[in-house]
């Protein structure tokens, strides 16, 4: 069980072979690509900031979780950060498992609570040259609500 | 009472700097925040920001301690 922050291109062999188990029966793998666009704009590239320490931290933390909720007993979760291109790998998660039904519910609470919990931030630079942080809607409806926090943002998507 | 304030991504463009140092009366990790959107004039709260308290997550109703560190996180969107 480990979760990595990395400021290289990810190994997607080398982190299925992580999980690699005689035990398991399943392994799900999803992997997290850089698409050309969001919310009708044309994206060049992405820039991912990681404050790495807690990161590391909460991410070893979700995938802990993992393990204890769905019985997992083999986890892997990457995270990139620095500057990706189009069709880059952003983040990959493994997981094996003897079933797969516990490897396919685990796989998704990790993503789900790495994009919602992780200190890591996007920001999407545009083919028409500007660019903007993103922030996810999803990840905004699920986080801690601050009291005096405006409702409308000029990032909400 | 003294803290390191650091900022991140969106927060360090709005309020120009990563870190500083904020000498205050003390309080909650969210009266801390609306003190500096009083100092820092683009600072914007955001309803899905994140606090950490040295290095630990923490919440905006947390008392902070004299020289705890404290991280200011704009909406989170990793993946």
């Amino acid at each position: 069980m480990r979760f990595e922050v990395s400021d290289s291109a990810i190994d997607l062999m080398a982190a299925r072979m992580t999980v690699a188990d005689d035990s398991s029966g399943a392994l799900v793998v999803f992997e997290g690509w850089v698409r050309d666009h969001n919310d009708g704009r044309a994206v060049q590239r992405l820039e991912y900031e990681v404050y790495k320490p807690l990161a590391e931290k909460e991410g070893a933390r979700i995938l802990d979780e993992a393990r204890t909720r769905f019985l997992v007993p083999n986890a892997v979760c990457i995270h990139r950060e620095g500057l990706l291109e189009v069709g880059d790998i952003a983040v990959i998660v493994c997981v094996s498992s003897p079933h797969r039904a516990a490897a396919f519910d685990a796989c998704r609470y990790i993503i789900d609570q790495t994009k919602s919990r992780l200190p890591i931030w996007k920001k999407e630079h545009y083919v028409s040259g500007t660019s903007e942080w993103v922030n996810c809607q999803h990840c905004a409806s699920a986080a801690h609500v601050q009291g005096e926090a405006h409702r409308e943002s000029d990032h909400d998507r | 009472m003294k803290h390191k304030v650091r900022y991140f991504a969106l927060f360090r463009e709005q309020t120009g700097c990563a870190s500083e140092c904020v000498e205050w009366s003390g309080g909650t990790t969210s009266e801390l925040f609306s003190l500096l959107t009083g100092k820092h004039a683009n600072l914007r709260a955001e309803a899905a920001a994140l606090v950490a308290v040295n290095d630990e997550m923490s919440g905006w109703d947390q008392v902070l301690e004299d020289h705890d560190e404290v991280l200011f996180f704009p909406p989170v969107a990793g993946g």
